[in-house]
């Protein structure tokens, strides 16, 4: 008999932990001056120092530095005056030097805190996720096992390596032990994950693509007894690559440690591996010792010391934080809570606020982009703004407030624009969409449609408003759509004397 | 003009059009033909791309050009620097037949200097060692006789050097690389100021310690090659961002007049060899006659140098040869299809590294494993500040400090490779000099009464402060040169075919 996540929680409290790296989109290399594009052919930006070749040293990428101090001082850090890099020795193939210049014991950024909402059974609760350190390093290359039937290491026929991934850098941020969620622990760290993922974006120092992997994320989590005030063993969950997967692998996590301490089994400290389809975790290569990294200071670089001036500069760089920044557009937009969050989760704020700042009205913009825009990228799997610009939007925006379109003339503008015929006006020309405003041919098509249904007619004249609905229609259909039903409609009631 | 003439009496007849780069290096070629089957200096020659960067040089210089000092003078590259197309080995099996994709500044250097590259000289396996017997390619024989070793791990170079092979080489110093086979081969070698030369492309062994810098016969020579390979680089981030001191004016100043001098009283007594420390003294006695102040100076945790050497070294060491895996370049063994990645690692590197390199990779994995590490090379960083500020206190009362370069003249080929204390004993006095990031030069000052063998005179100058040791090193060697009425490497027998 299994112990379900509620049932798991009323025994145990949960304490999480949370590692994340950033990759940083900086145009070059940790410690060289090779490109970091994503998707270029396989090691085709290489050099010597990234492939470790004998000989080769390390430059420190400045701008990489600047962008780890910025994310320190997002994330309420102290700055160290003084930090360093170290050398973690381990061997792995696609790892060129065999160790991995990272920071260790002397970290850029310390003490920090970030502040997540969550919904919780009294409503919504700010929890504070303090952070311990964000430090520098670099990544791996990547291996590509070929052959056998899991795309593993083990049975695989051979492996080929990119290394075009080594030495990108990459910025890891490291809470302290967050204790006390109770229940909250999976909506905590899903909630911790989003909002950084939201401030790096707001920083521009990473494209923070989960699916890329350019934001990954390992989840510690142990259980301990209920009021036993004693922590309890810790696993580690490997690259947790969706915010659903961050929250899913906390809850999974709980539910397995749970049940091996119900029965009276040891929770053993591992690594373990997140998997997508079940939701749950399996347990990493095993290790008969724990791994010696044998950490030393990086002989090849000077320590960073970054002084006051430069920490100030950067400091006035900070962007708006994205919780202020919402709330000063939900107020000034006037939109209300529920679309507010759609168009957060359809990550559309930014390009609505683009679309607003040309002139669009805030509503309109809004109900463009999640509506008929969202709707034709969704049948195509792109996003949003990979169909039409925000220019495009705006002025068609701007055409149905002057009355040049109706929003069916824009449905089919936008069509155009996404079909590649042009601009907004281009579409417009090539289509003929304009509409018609001139009262008299309004009045011929409006008489037509009376004559076409003259008990229907008879209907509206009697008082029966709705009826005209139908005769509407039918003008509209008359127009080909390009008339101003709300013209239409007042036209036509007149005529039939109401 | 003779292949026995230095470099810059060379490259004063090649810019009199007295001869040619091309018969210059042709006149080397010959030499090295002649001897090295003998003393095994070189392990690669670039005849054709050597020839080829001399015709440049004529042509550039028929052509009226503005040359660099040394164009068109050759120099023999220590295996250990990465030239691009020329095989480096680093005296290992385990990058035999690789052809590094690039240049190191040195060589840059180098090149754009017009100075010609014959080769690749010997050296111990990654420059760990003392002898050049850790060579996988077989030992250097020393010139002066060539049952004995020509030091290490720059043998090579210094060899090279005494046998007329070429009049400059390139070495490193780790430990005392440069200077130690400078002093048993009768040679001139300098370790600039830690950071003054470019690392870049120089494979590191112990990337807190090495030092490229300049070996020749003459010291004029050395701060020839001194003023071309030195200078800021930003490819290393442990380069300094300063000006080079002038150390060719050092060199020629001859003027010592109220220069203090301070020898340094632990690198003296126990251990050193009777004919070591006559020749040394003599050697003061000269430098008294020339007008410089002799001041005695205490360094007391010189004694723990050694120790703490040997802890830092292998730590790095460990690290920086674990990119020797086989998989991206140099020796694969027991690549046969079933065998796995690490599994084909092991074999590569246990048939590719030598026996004092996996010594010292053992060493150095123990000393910064976890749990030792405080003890070891936590405690030998410590070790290393205070013998800094030894050096500090003793700079505050001298310009520069002095003391023979080795405890004894060469010893035989195959006497100490069994016993690997003994052989690191070689480098006691060589060894502050690197733990404190300072310079330090090798000249000859005669050969010792028990052997007949070359003596080295140790000088060591503050950080970046290059030129003091070519000053009171030019001066010495005039001083000798007067009172042997001819250089020391002219006592030494004559190698059998040599020119």
């Amino acid at each position: 008999m299994s112990l379900n996540y509620d049932q798991v929680l009323e025994k145990y409290e949960p304490t999480l932990g949370l590692e994340v790296h950033v990759e940083l989109n900086t145009k070059s290399k940790m410690f060289c001056g090779c490109a970091t594009e994503f998707g270029a052919a396989p090691n085709t930006q290489t050099c010597p120092v990234c492939l470790g070749l004998p000989g080769a040293l390390p430059v420190v990428n400045n701008r990489a530095i600047e962008s780890t101090i910025l994310i320190g001082l997002a994330l309420n850090c102290s700055i160290a005056p003084f930090s360093r890099f170290a050398r973690k020795n381990y061997f792995y193939p696609d790892m060129p030097k065999n160790f991995q210049t990272s920071q260790y014991d002397e970290p850029i950024c310390i003490n920090g805190y970030l502040d997540v909402e969550i919904e919780t059974d009294e409503g919504s609760k700010t929890f504070r996720v303090e952070i311990e350190r964000v430090h520098m390093e670099e990544d791996t290359g990547k291996s590509l096992h070929v052959g056998g039937s899991t795309g593993r290491i083990h049975g695989a026929d051979y492996s080929l390596l990119d290394y075009n991934r080594a030495g990108i850098p990459l910025v890891e941020i490291v809470t302290k032990m967050v204790p006390n969620t109770g229940k909250y622990a999976p909506a905590v760290a899903k909630a911790y994950v989003a909002t950084l993922r939201d401030i790096l974006k707001a920083l521009k120092v990473s494209d923070v693509k989960m699916e890329q992997g350019s934001l990954r994320c390992d989840v510690n989590l142990s259980l301990s007894k209920s009021g036993s005030g004693k922590l309890g063993t810790r696993s580690e969950t490997k690259n947790v690559n969706s915010l659903r997967s961050v929250e899913r692998a906390v809850s999974g996590e709980a539910v397995r440690q749970g049940n091996r301490l119900e029965s009276g089994e040891k929770i053993v400290q591992e690594t373990r591996h997140f998997l997508e389809e079940s939701g749950q975790t399996r347990p990493g290569r095993s290790k008969e010792q724990a791994e010696d990294y044998r950490y030393f200071p990086e002989p090849d670089l000077v320590p960073v010391a970054p002084d006051a001036t430069w920490i100030e500069k950067l400091r006035k760089q900070l962007p708006e934080k994205p919780a202020d920044r919402r709330k000063r557009l939900q107020t000034a937009w006037g939109v209300p809570d529920k679309e507010m969050a759609a168009m957060i989760n359809a990550e559309l704020l930014d390009t609505v606020e683009e679309t607003v700042l040309l002139g669009s009205d805030p509503t309109k913009a809004r109900s463009w982009w999640l509506g008929e825009v969202s709707r034709i990228a969704n049948d195509r799997a792109v996003s949003p703004t990979e169909l039409i610009s925000v220019k495009d939007v705006a002025q068609i925006i701007e055409l149905i407030t002057q009355g040049e379109l109706t929003d069916k003339l824009a449905r089919q503008v936008v069509e155009g624009v996404i079909a590649k015929e042009g601009s907004p006006s281009e579409v417009i020309t090539k289509r003929g969409l304009k509409v018609v405003s001139d009262d008299s041919e309004l009045m011929k098509a409006i008489e037509a449609a009376i004559a076409a249904s003259p008990e229907t007619a008879e209907k509206v004249r009697g008082g029966n408003i709705p009826a005209a609905g139908a005769l509407i229609g039918a003008v509209m259909k008359l127009t080909g759509g390009q008339a101003d039903a709300a013209k239409v409609k007042e036209l036509l009631l007149k005529h039939l004397g109401q | 003009m003779s292949i026995r003439d230095s470099a810059a009496s060379m490259a004063a007849a090649l810019a009199k059009k007295e001869i040619t780069s091309v018969e210059l290096t042709n006149q080397h070629f010959d030499q090295i033909n002649a001897v090295d089957k003998d003393v095994h200096a070189f392990l690669y020659l670039d005849k054709e791309g050597a020839l080829a960067q001399a015709k440049e040089v004529d042509k550039k210089r028929a052509a009226g050009e503005k040359l660099s000092p040394l164009a068109g003078v050759p120099l023999a590259l220590k295996d250990v620097m990465v030239q691009k197309d020329v095989p480096t080995t680093c005296g290992s099996k385990i990058l035999e037949g690789w052809k590094p994709p690039y240049d190191s500044t040195v060589v840059s250097k180098l090149k754009a200097a017009g100075i010609v590259i014959l080769g690749k000289t010997n050296m111990d396996e990654f420059a760990m060692g003392s002898s050049t017997e850790n060579s996988a390619f077989g030992p250097t024989h020393n010139p002066w006789d060539l049952s004995r070793i020509p030091g290490g791990s720059g043998g090579g170079s210094s060899a090279a050097l005494a046998a007329f092979q070429a009049p400059l080489a390139i070495g490193t110093d780790t430990g005392g690389s440069i200077r130690q086979p400078a002093a048993v081969t009768g040679t001139v070698g300098v370790k600039p100021t830690y950071g003054a030369v470019s690392r870049y492309g120089l494979v590191a062994f112990s990337s807190s310690l090495d030092q490229a810098g300049p070996c020749a016969r003459t010291v004029l020579d050395a701060a020839l090659l001194h003023q071309v390979i030195a200078g800021f680089d930003p490819k290393d981030s442990t380069s300094i961002n300063q000006v080079t001191p002038d150390v060719v004016a050092a060199a020629k100043k001859l003027d010592v007049k109220g220069v203090k001098i301070g020898v340094v009283k632990q690198l003296a007594g126990d251990g050193y060899q009777k004919g070591v420390e006559n020749k040394f003294n003599e050697a003061i006695a000269e430098l008294v006659k020339l007008g410089a102040e002799i001041i005695e100076v205490s360094c007391p945790n010189f004694e723990y140098a050694l120790a703490a050497y040997y802890l830092i070294a292998p730590s790095e060491c460990s690290s920086n040869l674990a990119r020797f895996d086989s998989i991206r370049f140099g020796l694969r063994v027991g690549d046969d299809g079933a065998r796995g990645a690490e599994e084909v690692m092991n074999l590569t590197r246990q048939a590719g590294f030598g026996r004092e390199v996996k010594r010292r990779i053992i060493l150095g994995t123990y000393a910064l494993s976890s749990g030792y590490y405080d003890a070891y090379y936590g405690s030998a960083q410590k070790v290393r500040t205070l013998i800094k500020q030894d050096f500090d206190k003793a700079f505050a009362k001298c310009d520069v400090l002095v003391s023979p370069t080795t405890p004894t003249t060469a010893f035989k080929i195959g006497e100490k490779s069994n016993d690997p204390l003994a052989m690191y004993l070689n480098d006691i006095a060589t060894i502050p000099v690197n733990m404190a990031g300072i310079g330090g030069m090798s000249l000859p000052c005669g050969l010792a009464d028990e052997d007949n063998l070359p003596v080295g005179f140790q000088i060591m100058s503050p950080a970046m402060k290059d030129d003091r040791m070519y000053l009171v090193g030019g001066a010495l060697e005039a001083a000798l040169l007067d009172k042997w009425k001819k250089p020391l490497l002219d006592f030494a027998p004559k190698l059998v075919g040599s020119k």
